[in-house]
């Protein structure tokens, strides 16, 4: 490393919010060439950093230094002249416009668009992208999304590459695809940076890590010269436990059936089709299956945000055509954390209390909203969950998303739910928090909850649930116990090699035998 | 019912809301929800008939040149409606204040300046100005009905067709069309590419804000006769202007029929017979329409014709 070329330089950088350092005294170099990682836990300041770097954020302090001569960031646009681009977490995509308009956005060089759409899938194809750039950005998945995300910078010939959290929206198939793009663009010569959390990421892809923690710079290390422990000290300051515990508990009949459900997208194509699964208490069912293949979807038909065709029945009552306010008005709960945290589980714009409220308000009778009890209540919760806020009357927009998914799962799990619908819950949390809410989750589990849980990572999922059920675009491919699969036969099911369903049509998966459905009610 | 002479009129009415629609239209897309139209075209008016006393003032009321008096007209009432457009920049962009309440407050100080001033104004030699301004072509009545309906019109009834095209091509087909609807969608997104959201925003509010104005100096002028200056229902114009612009869904272009669909309705009563109650109902109809506009564009739910996503939202870099 000491013969390679520094090509950024950050020096003694600070930034400070109301007070509150996201960012001191920071030092980091960055050598043409290389992959560095920057670790740290939620809110440790890792985005800031980056933001300072393509140009949205003006740092209080500090400098920073390109082919060793100081440079002035004040804007995106001064950022894009040195050669930095930035893929942020949460997309900057114009919804309504399509790719290849979105890729051009800002381009300083006149170009026409038939020119910009050869470049860019010139672009798409050297590194292996397969993409529609003439899709709208509101049709795509999030994976897709991302892919637009990265051809923008790679339009724009950037040397310098920033992409925080990556990995957060990707499956492990389109993590190491993603990975092989990043390690062509070293061979390109290019620098870089990969904000991430997850350690086995920063072991597999970075040549050095960057640890923050609180805001300070911790240290740099050579990745091939430290281990998963000696990051995760680092980056926490204090050892954690990374064992994932599978509570064992007995399960209840069915608490949630679900029949032929069929969900359309917002396109009106298929989302879910002839969907049969069903949820016991005590027992938690996860599902897996690569991002946008009906997850969101699903989870809105249940819980009365779209509509369906097909039968939902909660302890054998049906509950088909309830809205979300019906459901909860006939005493049944449905804790729902959306894929996307800010824009469906929380207003932005209220604080902590009113985003409580929000769920709440109803339990008291008369005009006026109880207040006092709720400030008690987001107190407790801030405690609870350890909480990073400034207080609790300011804007949930302005804290870390970690600490803003901490409070959209205490808010639902606070409502004593008994099925709790969840997807993500962990997307984008440092390994603490994340811990904190599969707790929460088998808390839950022990007060006889049924839990449908969407997640991403096939470990989490085959330690952590009790069965699995895998999607594989919009059909179920089978429902499998964990103790009785491993990851390639979850893997194979989900790119649907593998269909149990086709299989042993015999087994009537997704049928409980103990159904509280009678089928006369189902032949109507 | 004369078709031809309704056409004729529905057409010059509309071209009052054409102007303001699509002044209002660049805003919105560019973010910036003016509910200062009315004022703005009320500073225009005003402006206008400034540029057309300071002509007369240096060349004479007995030589006034069509062509030049107007463009003379234009640029007045064009300045005028901009500084009005640029306070609310200021305001908006700058200060990031409330684009509603600034809007409103913004209509109160145009209609009230305009009336406040243009009490004081001399208005004798206006009649006469309007006459040359209001006819561009001659000889029109050879071409029969095509030419009552499509020739008989003053130079700025054709100038806001020109413009609603101009900018409907602007938006739709050019580069910089593009990145000014970013901003109205995301300026966030638009900013992360390296765009001057604030340079396209302010542009966008002082041009819009300057066709705004062309609609209250084609109505005092051209539309009236120059006779009705202080009197003018401007003001009520300027609102019929920003429903069109939900009516033509952000199309300039839908926004040139909107504006003769929105003409004819208001001048309908007069061509039939109708009592003083039935007379307030007919000025409902254009709201009525835009209100099942809304209604249908919202429950089609086509992302195409839906408000620009960031509308009326103001945008601050740093802001977490």
């Amino acid at each position: 490393m000491e013969n390679k070329e520094i090509k950024l330089e950050l020096k003694n950088i600070s930034k400070h919010f109301k007070g509150v350092y996201a960012n001191k005294n920071v030092n980091i170099n960055l050598y043409k060439g290389e992959i560095l990682s920057i670790l740290g836990e939620n809110g440790s300041g890792k985005t800031t950093l980056m933001n300072i770097l393509s140009g949205i954020y003006t740092p209080d302090e500090g400098e920073v230094y390109i082919n060793g001569k100081i440079a002035e960031i004040h804007s995106p646009r001064d950022a894009f002249e040195y050669g930095i681009g930035m893929v942020h977490q949460h997309f900057k995509l114009v919804d309504t416009f399509s790719a290849i308009e979105n890729i051009i956005l800002g381009l300083k060089e006149k170009v026409s668009l038939k020119d910009a759409y050869d470049k860019a899938n010139g672009i798409a194809e050297r590194y292996g992208f397969k993409i529609d750039l003439k899709k709208k950005i509101h049709n795509m998945s999030v994976s897709e999304k991302q892919t637009v995300e990265i051809i923008k910078v790679l339009y724009r010939n950037v040397d310098i590459l920033i992409l925080d959290e990556p990995t957060a929206v990707l499956t492990p198939q389109e993590i190491e695809k993603l990975f092989n793009v990043i390690r062509k663009m070293r061979e390109d010569n290019k620098s870089i940076i990969i904000i991430t959390h997850k350690l086995n990421e920063v072991m597999s892809i970075s040549d050095r890590v960057s640890i923050l923690r609180k805001g300070e710079y911790i240290g740099t290390l050579n990745t091939n010269e430290t281990n998963e422990r000696e990051l995760t000290n680092y980056m926490v300051g204090n050892k954690v436990d990374l064992r994932l515990e599978r509570l064992r508990q007995g399960a209840t009949s069915p608490t949630l059936e679900i029949r032929h459900l069929n969900v359309k997208k917002d396109d009106g194509t298929t989302a879910i089709k002839d969907l049969n699964f069903f949820l016991r208490g005590g027992q938690i069912l996860g599902v897996a299956g690569i991002a946008g293949c009906g997850q969101k979807e699903l989870c809105e038909a249940i819980v009365g945000l779209r509509s369906y065709k097909g039968n939902i029945t909660h302890f054998g009552k049906s509950i088909v055509g309830y809205s979300a306010d019906q459901i909860k008005e006939i005493g049944i709960r449905m804790s729902f954390i959306p894929e996307d945290r800010l824009g469906l589980g929380l207003a932005p714009n209220l604080s902590i209390v009113d985003n409580l409220l929000l769920k709440s308000y109803n339990k008291k009778k008369g005009i006026f909203v109880d207040r006092k009890s709720a400030r008690i209540e987001t107190m407790e919760l801030i405690k609870r969950y350890n909480v990073k806020a400034e207080s609790i009357d300011a804007p949930v927009k302005n804290l870390s998303g970690g600490n803003i998914q901490k409070i959209l799962v205490g808010r639902e799990i606070g409502t004593d739910p008994n099925v709790i619908i969840t997807a993500y819950p962990v997307r984008g949390l440092d390994i603490n928090s994340a811990y904190m809410i599969y707790d929460i989750l088998n808390e839950e589990k022990a007060k006889n909850t049924a839990i449908l849980f969407i997640g991403e990572d096939l470990d989490v999922l085959l330690t952590f649930c009790d069965k699995i059920m895998v999607l594989c675009e919009g059909e179920n491919m089978g429902i499998v116990h964990t103790k009785e699969t491993n990851k390639e036969e979850i893997g194979l099911m989900m790119t649907g090699a593998r269909n149990l369903l086709k299989l042993y049509p015999e087994r009537k998966i997704g049928f409980a035998s103990d159904s509280l459905i009678k089928e006369d009610e189902v032949n109507e | 019912m004369n078709l031809v002479t309704f056409l004729t009129a529905a057409i010059s009415m509309g071209v009052v809301y054409l102007y303001g629609s699509v002044g209002e239209t660049i805003m919105e897309k560019g973010g910036n929800l003016n509910l200062g139209i009315p004022g703005i075209m009320s500073l225009g008016a005003l402006g206008g008939v400034i540029g057309c006393n300071i002509y007369i003032s240096i060349f004479g009321v007995d030589n006034i040149v069509g062509i030049f008096i107007i463009l003379f007209a234009i640029i007045f009432a064009f300045l005028f409606a901009a500084i009005g457009g640029g306070i609310y920049a200021l305001l908006t962009v700058t200060f990031q204040a409330n684009q509603n309440v600034t809007g409103l407050i913004l209509t109160t100080f145009g209609v009230g300046l305009m009336k406040f001033i243009g009490s004081n104004i001399d208005q004798s030699n206006l009649t006469t100005a309007s006459r040359s301004i209001s006819k561009l072509f001659t000889n029109y009545e050879a071409l029969g009905w095509f030419g009552e309906i499509f020739c008989s019109h003053g130079f700025l009834v054709y100038l806001a067709f020109i413009i609603a095209i101009l900018t409907s091509v602007f938006l739709k087909r050019t580069r910089k069309g593009l990145f000014l609807r970013s901003i109205g969608e995301s300026p966030q997104t638009a900013d992360a590419q390296g765009i001057n959201v604030t340079l396209y925003k302010y542009v966008a509010i002082l041009v819009g804000s300057g066709i705004a104005g062309l609609g209250g100096l084609y109505y005092v002028m051209d539309r009236s006769g120059g006779t009705t200056f202080v009197e003018a229902a401007i003001e009520a114009f300027g609102w019929m202007a920003v429903a069109l612009v939900i009516f033509s869904m952000w199309k300039p272009t839908v926004g040139i029929f909107g504006s003769i669909l929105f003409g004819g309705l208001y001048i309908l009563p007069s061509f039939i017979n109708v009592s003083n109650i039935q007379l307030k109902l007919f000025e409902i109809l254009p709201y009525l329409v835009t209100v099942l506009v809304l209604i249908i564009t919202s429950i089609v739910n086509n992302k195409n014709s839906q408000p620009p996503q960031s509308l009326g939202i103001n945008y601050y870099r740093e802001e977490r």
